[in-house]
Order: structure tokens, then C-alpha cells, then sequence
């Protein structure tokens, strides 16, 4: 469905990606683990259209979209839920809700949508005339996703969905993210977090100073011993 | 939806509004109630009202800190003079208000492509230069708009009547394009650009479209007050010009409209009733918008408009 061929970017003299390659298959969860300022972020945002590829091809669906804008992106239904959630604050839940469905015209399906994002969070069903800037952190990121689905994505990226939150909530958003893929939408997840990104992957890279070092399925890397060590802790 | 029928009962309710206000300060002109000085308050805060609401709509709904609305006004204020003067008639008048404002949008997407790319404080300093280059511009087409000494004899067409025409029109159709998708977008672009895009919303174009009509609406401005006061002059459309339009939207709220028009009101009546106190005048001004914005920093009507207020009320009513 998403395949990077070599692609290069940098910020100024920095190289920070350094010929990535990698696939997500229709149907599945796949993972890009790594340590802070390894290239994660700068993937996904080279991805979705925010940075600029200075070499290297990204296909989407067999199109080349290498050279086209972030909303013609949305319009070819890839989606992202952005690092450290960036909701619309002032906005209500609902408003933040319809800016996801922003290039869609077919009222009747974003309102059916939009029900299903609140039987997936009814939290934001409970309060739709919130400003989203009152929401706590749990909260927020819940409804970033749920903005992110009401674009009816074909894929959908995901920028540390884990970031800032309670364990517990870790786990539920995990859950919802499982749910998510079950019902047909395909996600790569980018995480510090590489315990729980791993248990929910059907496969996973792991990026180490913009280069791909690694890659396996979740319960390969898992099990591996220099990945226990570099991000699992323990021995 | 709501919203698409033209003829409810709000709307209805906002005509005879209108209607009536328009009416009563034309009577008390007519009996002379408000009298020749007065009117230039009431032209002012006409005029003021356009471009606070205008800006409004650049700074405060779309998060674009511009300090140039004063060159788009001049773009108007020249343009609406020069055809004005050469047909001297009603329909000159108002030829000369489209052309104007026609100007002002044009130059506001040319210069908005390239420097709509920059946020905050850069922005603030390309649209502060570009205001400066209008105004030089205007300062050396000596055989046109007669330099410094600048315009003198423009025909007055400018009455109450077509000041509280265009002031209306301008507050209905900001207020319907912010209230519409496009408005939204705006919006979002303000709360977060990069969410926005994110969305698949061209923030590139919603920006330069906010500036375009922005300018367009100054340009209208410009070309009333030029029609008003008979004489435009470079050095009118200056830096400061544009900071006391600033400080309309900022004194009302960035994202008010409602606040905008308070806004305006109240410092243009200040204003007039400190004339009397000539040296304490700016101290007295300066003061009074220190301590407003120390214990209302958010302006006085926030992102708030009036009719949010009449939804609270609704709501109390219901609780009881």
C-alpha cells in the first residue's frame, strides 16, 4: 500500500534521512521504533508532506506522491495523527471533529462518521460543545484520532500516540489503535514506546541516526537481544 | 441547515436592528443633535469600524500579524481620489470605491504569495515595510498623486448614508465568510498551521485569501475617508496609522467582530472628548489602553461575539 524507496532529507547541512526504504502492506500495523532524534518524526512528516524529500521515491498505492502537497495527500485518503496531538484548542470537539472530514462533501457519511468516532471515544460523544484546548492530555490525543479517522483514511500515521500519557491510558489507546486496524484502516505507528508498539505490530524497523538498522516482524524484534537492550530495558 | 434559509427570524430581527439605527442617528443629524463635529466622529468611527474589522479578519481569525493595513487603505484612498475627481458623480464615487478596493486586493495577493510565507514577528516587519514602500510610492508619482503636498479638492460624496452603507456591508460579509468553511479553515490555520495542513487545508491559499479581502475592504476605507475629508496626503497613511488600527482589533479582541466594532466606538468617542485636554490627550489615551489591557489582555470581548451572549442567556434561562 505505502512503499519508501530511498529516500534522503535534510535540514539545512544535516542529513537526516539517510536512504530509507520501507513497505506497509494493506491491513497491517507496522512500527518504526527509534531513540529520540533518530528520524522517526522526520519520516513520517517527509511521508505525509510537511518536509520536503530531497531524493527518493514514496508510493502510495503504486502513485508516485513524492512531489505532491499535504492536502493532495489527505485527498488520496493518507492521514496523520501529528506528534504532541496539535488539536484546534478554542475549537469545540465537533469543530475539531469536521476539520478531519475538511476535503470530504458527503454530509450524511461524515455524520455517520463522526457517531463512530464517538461509540470509538465516548468521552468526546459526552462532550461535543468542549473547547478541545480544555480537554486533558488522554483526551486529546483520543480526539486527534479521532480527527485523523473522519478523513476515512486508507492508511493512517501515527506520531507517538503514547507521548505524555498515563500507563493505563498507554494501554487503552493501544486497544483503540488494534480496533482502529481491525476495522480495515492501515497504520504505521511511530513510537518511543517500543514495548507496546511491538506487541500490537504485524511488523516493525528500527532507525538509528536516519538509517534503518533493523527490521522483522513485532514478535522477531522483540524477542531480539540488542533490541532488548537498546529499547526494552532489561536484560 | 439552518443557516442556508435567508428569511428566519434572526435575520429578520437583524434587518429592523440595522434599519432602526440607521434611521435614528439619521434624524439626529437632520435636527442637528449631532452637528458638523460630531459627524466627523460618527465618519471616523465608520471608517475605522471597516478597517479594524477588516484587520480583524487577518490578525485575529487567521493569526497573520499584519502592520500594513494602513498601505491598503492609501491604495484606496488614491485610487477612489484620482477617479472620483475625473468623474465627478455619484457613480464616479462609487467606481472609484470598487476600483479602490479592486487595487488594494490585487496588491495584497502580490505581496501576500511571497511574505504570507513568514509567521509571526518576520511577517509583522515585511508587511510594516511593504505599508512603507506603498507609501513612498505614492510620495514620488509627483505627476499623479502630487507628492507630499498631496491631493487636494476631492468631491465630497462620502455622507452618512453611504458610510453606514458600506460599514454594514463589510461587518455582514466578514462575519458570513468567517462563519463559513472557508472562515474555518482560516481558523484552524490560526490555532495551528501545521494541524491544518494536515487536515488538507491549503493554508498557502486560505492566507493570502484572508489578506486579499482584507485589503480589499481597507481599500473600500481608503476611498471613503478620501471622498469625506476632500484631501489625502502620503504622510496620513504612515506607520502610526496603521498601529491605531492595530489597536482597535487587539483593544477589542483578535477573532471578535462584535469587539472590533465596540472597539472602534469607544476610542474614536475618547478621543473626541479628550480634544479638549490637548497636552494630556495621548497621555490620558495611552494610559487608559495600558490599563485596559492589563486586566483585560485578551481585549474586551476575548474571541467572543454578541450573539455568543445571547446564547448564555438563553442557557441560564433554560437551567432556571
Amino acid at each position: 500500500m505505502l512503499e519508501i524507496k530511498n529516500l534522503n532529507v535534510y535540514y539545512g547541512v544535516i542529513h537526516a534521512l539517510k536512504d530509507i526504504s520501507l513497505t506497509v502492506n494493506e491491513g497491517e500495523i507496522v512500527t518504526l521504533i527509534g531513540a529520540n532524534g533518530a528520524g522517526k518524526t522526520t519520516t513520517l512528516r517527509t511521508i505525509s508532506g510537511l518536509n520536503k524529500a530531497a531524493s527518493g521515491q514514496i508510493l502510495l498505492e503504486g502513485r508516485d506522491i513524492t512531489g505532491l502537497s499535504a492536502p493532495k495527500r489527505v485527498e488520496m485518503r493518507l492521514s496523520q495523527v501529528p506528534e504532541g496531538r496539535r488539536i484546534f484548542p478554542t475549537m469545540t470537539i465537533v469543530e475539531n471533529l469536521e476539520m478531519g472530514a475538511y476535503l470530504r462533501k458527503d454530509k450524511a457519511e461524515i455524520k455517520e462518521d463522526m457517531e463512530h468516532v464517538y461509540e470509538l471515544f465516548p468521552i468526546l460523544g459526552d462532550r461535543k460543545k468542549q473547547a478541545a484546548g480544555t480537554l486533558s492530555g488522554g483526551e486529546q490525543q483520543m480526539l486527534a484520532m479521532g480527527r485523523a479517522l473522519m478523513s476515512r483514511p486508507k492508511i493512517l500515521l501515527m506520531d507517538e500516540p503514547s507521548m505524555g500519557l498515563a500507563p493505563l491510558l498507554v494501554k487503552e489507546i493501544f486497544n483503540i489503535i488494534k480496533n482502529i486496524n481491525s476495522e480495515g484502516t492501515t497504520i504505521l505507528l511511530i513510537e518511543q514506546n517500543a514495548k507496546m508498539a511491538l506487541s500490537i505490530a504485524d511488523r516493525a524497523y528500527v532507525i538509528e541516526t536516519g538509517s534503518i538498522v533493523m527490521s522483522g516482524t513485532g514478535e522477531e524484534l522483540s524477542k531480539s537481544d540488542e533490541i532488548k537492550k537498546a529499547y526494552l530495558g532489561g536484560d | 441547515m439552518n443557516s442556508m434559509k435567508v428569511i428566519n427570524k434572526k435575520n429578520i430581527l437583524i434587518l429592523i436592528v440595522i434599519i432602526v439605527f440607521y434611521a435614528v442617528a439619521q434624524a439626529l443629524i437632520n435636527n442637528g443633535t449631532i452637528n458638523n463635529f460630531y459627524e466627523i466622529t460618527l465618519a471616523t468611527i465608520c471608517i475605522n469600524i471597516i478597517l479594524a474589522v477588516s484587520l480583524n479578519l487577518v490578525t485575529g481569525f487567521t493569526g497573520q500579524f499584519s502592520l500594513g493595513h494602513a498601505g491598503f487603505m492609501s491604495i484606496g484612498a488614491y485610487v477612489g481620489a484620482l477617479i472620483n475627481m475625473e468623474m465627478n458623480s455619484t457613480s464616479g464615487f462609487l467606481a472609484g470605491i470598487l476600483a479602490g478596493a479592486a487595487a488594494a486586493a490585487i496588491v495584497g495577493i502580490l505581496i501576500g504569495i511571497p511574505t504570507l510565507r513568514l509567521k509571526g514577528d518576520y511577517l509583522a516587519i515585511a508587511t510594516l515595510g511593504m505599508a512603507e514602500i506603498i507609501r513612498v510610492v505614492f510620495l514620488n508619482m509627483d505627476d499623479i498623486t502630487n507628492g507630499a503636498a498631496g491631493l487636494n479638492g476631492i468631491p465630497r460624496f462620502t455622507n452618512w448614508m453611504w458610510l453606514f452603507i458600506f460599514t454594514a456591508l463589510t461587518i455582514i460579509l466578514i462575519n458570513n465568510f468567517v462563519h463559513s468553511s472557508y472562515g474555518r479553515a482560516c481558523i484552524s490555520i490560526r490555532e495551528d498551521e501545521i494541524a491544518a495542513e494536515s487536515m488538507g487545508v491549503n493554508t498557502t491559499m486560505y492566507k493570502v485569501m484572508a489578506f486579499a479581502i482584507g485589503a480589499f475592504f481597507a481599500g473600500i476605507a481608503g476611498a471613503l475617508y478620501s471622498s469625506y475629508f476632500y484631501f489625502i496626503k502620503p504622510s496620513i497613511f504612515g506607520f502610526m496609522k496603521s498601529i491605531d488600527i492595530l489597536v482597535i482589533v487587539v483593544f477589542g479582541g483578535m477573532g471578535s467582530i462584535t469587539g472590533s466594532v465596540i472597539a472602534a466606538v469607544v476610542l474614536a468617542v475618547l478621543t473626541t472628548f479628550l480634544q479638549s485636554y490637548s497636552e494630556l490627550r495621548m497621555i490620558i489615551y495611552a494610559l487608559l489602553l495600558i490599563v485596559i489591557m492589563i486586566f483585560r489582555p485578551q481585549g474586551l470581548m476575548g474571541t467572543k461575539e454578541i450573539t455568543d451572549l445571547f446564547k448564555i442567556v438563553k442557557k441560564n434561562e433554560k437551567n432556571q
